[in-house]
């Protein structure tokens, strides 16, 4: 018996082997993604997928009339595994561009390596500050914002309101440091304290308690996840919502909002995007999210759908071909498609100009609580790297 | 830094110290008793968690939710320790730490297809969201409170199980030696069940008292696991009381490091210095204590006298 497994499996392999050349020889366009799609970030990844083959729906599975494949790889949340997966990916099947990556550290070793195999990268998150200044590249494009962008919103916002007396939060990495520096960067009033926590705390009511004894005018917090539910919900916990109004970056939305619901009534969230943007591009897409898959889509799948419909433009532009790499760069600097941000512009470092909006979570909507867009921070805001970017346009 | 902020913080060690004692019983019982390193004790605290979750969600009860969900984690351990960890008794560490931590993988799968990827909803009835006054001008979350309470009489139930009753009295002999015990014509393998069964009911109770504080995400278990371990180290392997002492001094000395190391700190270094040391510091603390005990104590605080 296991010998005849064995000759089945083999004659399988061979017979693939043998499909292969065939199936690349037709006309048609391959896509690598990278994103996490195991562990607790795991859902990030899902809000991306789940936006991708939305996007390959409403194109009808094809760009520029070639049919479409795209490629899902799972980057575990390791640079070392990113790197692994966009090599096979580039090598064994042949990609014709990439796409996807959350995390800003997987970003930094995954795009030398597609830039240095001649191709394309459209980042659909992660936006590491390097790949807006000094290491930009051509042939790097972000779908997303630069990682300063969405607390310096919410520091111009607090600045603006005239906000004193402000609690800083957040935990103690690379990311966290970057939040509260982005922050600063407009907001100039007194800060009570900043604390950083350890990366993955669960338990903040030692954090909280301190917090309370100071009595802030507000609180301004970045915690990604699970760390997110953990805080928000022991904030709410300890009966301090009502008390000192939470600001927060990357830590309330549409990924963390089911499990929260009541317990993230009234907080506020900056952000170049909410599922309740007045976007033809972006009603059609959240619209058709929720009907496909029964849930709200937070902003990663927005980015993610939008670098797929960049993608899609650039290969219409390139009648049916990614095979020109100078060429794909000149068509997706054009940004010829919709949106779900509305108008597009590039920055020189081939990053977006984008809008940024004040958030707050309100009663209502199909799941119970909704962000609801309160006001606009940024008009056509750009990021604080793109002078060190010396790329020719 | 007032005298009531003191007392605040030294409720919240108490708490965390109650919830890692819940988690390391029965962690500390099972390798004391059974000689079984078990790295998915993880695991079935994430187990009681969810199984909570959804049976509140099912019955509309809290209560009922809660007794269902201990039931569920208490079967679901012993259906694990017939299945899978009965053949490891005699094998080595190496070997049932492979196992054990197979299961982890197993479990945060299973949960993730059943249940996804994202963090669950939880919410506690009205009756458990307010806050009391302890002492004058200190509010406390009711909630934790309860935590507080519930943690303390299991640690005076278990210990009166353990010294006091008949079968407290076959678990140690059990420990001691095995065979003696099983040639005396106690179902041995039955009793081992029984033991299991109840650490991981421990561990599905911490599991489920978290639900409402924490994230309920796969992979939860492991995020408490090692906080667990330093607290069994530090009590003394396969001693219930060391466990006992070793969550509060773990869950005290976290708590009061990440609350007041830096302050204290700027007294005496530069305060950019206190800023930069304070959080690194503050999250060292238990495995410096841990290190510590094991330099001056190498069996921890309390050696189980009977394994």
């Amino acid at each position: 018996m296991r010998t005849l497994v064995r000759m089945l499996a083999a004659v399988f392999a061979a017979a693939s082997l043998a499909i292969a050349p065939l199936a690349a020889a037709q006309q048609k366009i391959k896509i690598g993604f990278i994103t996490t799609l195991t562990g607790p970030a795991g859902i990030i990844g899902k809000h991306m997928k789940d936006s991708v083959e939305l996007a390959l729906d409403h194109l009808g599975n094809k760009m520029g009339g070639v049919p479409v494949e795209v490629i899902f790889g799972d980057d575990q949340f390791k640079p070392d595994v990113g790197v692994q997966v966009a090599e096979e990916m580039l090598k064994k099947q042949q990609v014709d561009i990439m796409s996807g990556i959350i995390w800003s550290n997987v970003m930094m070793a995954v795009v030398p390596v597609v830039t240095g195999a001649g191709k394309v990268m459209v980042g659909t998150n992660a936006g590491a500050s390097p790949l807006a200044g000094k290491a930009c590249h051509p042939q790097f494009f972000s779908t997303s914002w630069n990682n300063d962008q969405t607390p310096e919103a919410m520091g111009k916002f607090l600045q603006d309101q005239g906000v004193n007396d402000i609690y800083v939060m957040a935990p103690n990495y690379q990311a966290g440091k970057d939040m509260v520096a982005g922050f600063k960067r407009y907001y100039k009033g007194r800060i009570v304290e900043e604390v950083f926590t350890t990366m993955g705390q669960q338990d903040y009511q030692a954090e909280i308690t301190q917090l309370r004894a100071k009595s802030p005018k507000a609180a301004f917090v970045f915690y990604p996840g699970g760390m997110g539910v953990q805080f928000v919900r022991q904030y709410f916990q300890a009966g301090l919502r009502e008390r000192i109004p939470l600001y927060s970056v990357f830590t309330v939305d549409e990924t963390t909002l089911p499990a929260l619901k009541e317990a993230a009534l009234g907080q506020y969230e900056a952000k170049f995007w909410s599922p309740d943007m007045n976007v033809p591009a972006s009603k059609r897409f959240v619209a058709d999210f929720r009907k496909k898959y029964g849930y709200t889509p937070a902003f990663y799948g927005a980015q993610s759908y939008d670098g797929m419909m960049l993608i899609d433009s650039a290969v219409r532009m390139n009648k049916g071909s990614l095979a020109d790499t100078k060429a794909v760069v000149a068509a997706m600097r054009k940004a010829n498609y919709d949106s779900i941000r509305g108008p597009f512009k590039w920055n020189v470092n081939q990053f977006p100009i984008q809008d940024f909006f004040l958030l707050r979570a309100e009663k209502g909507g199909p799941d119970g609580v909704q962000m609801k867009i309160q006001k606009k921070v940024f008009n056509d805001h750009k990021d604080s790297y793109y002078q060190d970017c010396k790329m020719a346009w | 830094m007032n005298l009531i902020l003191v007392f605040e913080q030294m409720l919240n060690g108490v708490q965390f110290g109650v919830m890692l004692f819940l988690m390391a019983a029965g962690l500390t019982l099972v390798f004391g008793i059974m000689n079984l390193v078990n790295l998915a004790h993880g695991s079935l605290y994430m187990v009681g968690a969810y199984l909570t979750v959804a049976a509140v969600q099912w019955t509309g009860s809290y209560p009922l939710g809660v007794l269902l969900g201990l039931l569920g984690t208490l079967v679901v351990g012993m259906l694990v320790e017939v299945i899978a960890l009965r053949t490891l008794y005699e094998r080595d560490h190496l070997d049932q730490v492979l196992a054990t931590f197979g299961l982890i993988l197993f479990f945060n799968e299973l949960i993730a297809i059943i249940w996804g990827r994202a963090a669950l909803y939880t919410s506690l009835p009205t009756y458990l969201q307010g806050f009391i006054e302890i002492i004058p001008g200190s509010i406390y979350p009711v909630y934790r409170a309860l935590v507080i309470g519930v943690g303390l009489v299991v640690g005076a139930v278990l210990w009166y199980v353990v010294a006091r009753t008949r079968l407290g009295m076959l678990i140690r002999a059990g420990a001691s030696n095995r065979t003696m015990v099983a040639a005396l014509g106690v179902n041995i393998r039955l009793l081992y069940t029984v033991v299991f069964g109840f650490g991981a009911a421990l561990a599905g109770l911490a599991g489920l008292m978290a639900g409402p504080i924490y994230a309920v995400q796969p992979g939860m278990g492991e995020l408490i696991l090692i906080q667990v371990f330093v607290v069994i180290v530090i009590g003394g392997i396969g001693s219930i009381r060391g466990a006992l002492v070793g969550a509060l001094i773990v869950g005290m000395v976290d708590t009061l490091g990440r609350a007041f190391l830096r302050p204290l700190l700027a007294h005496f270094i530069s305060p950019p210095a206190a800023e930069a040391a304070g959080p690194a510091l503050a999250s060292m603390l238990i495995y410096l204590l841990m290190a510590l005990v094991l330099a001056v104590r190498p069996e921890g605080l309390f050696q189980a006298k009977s394994g």
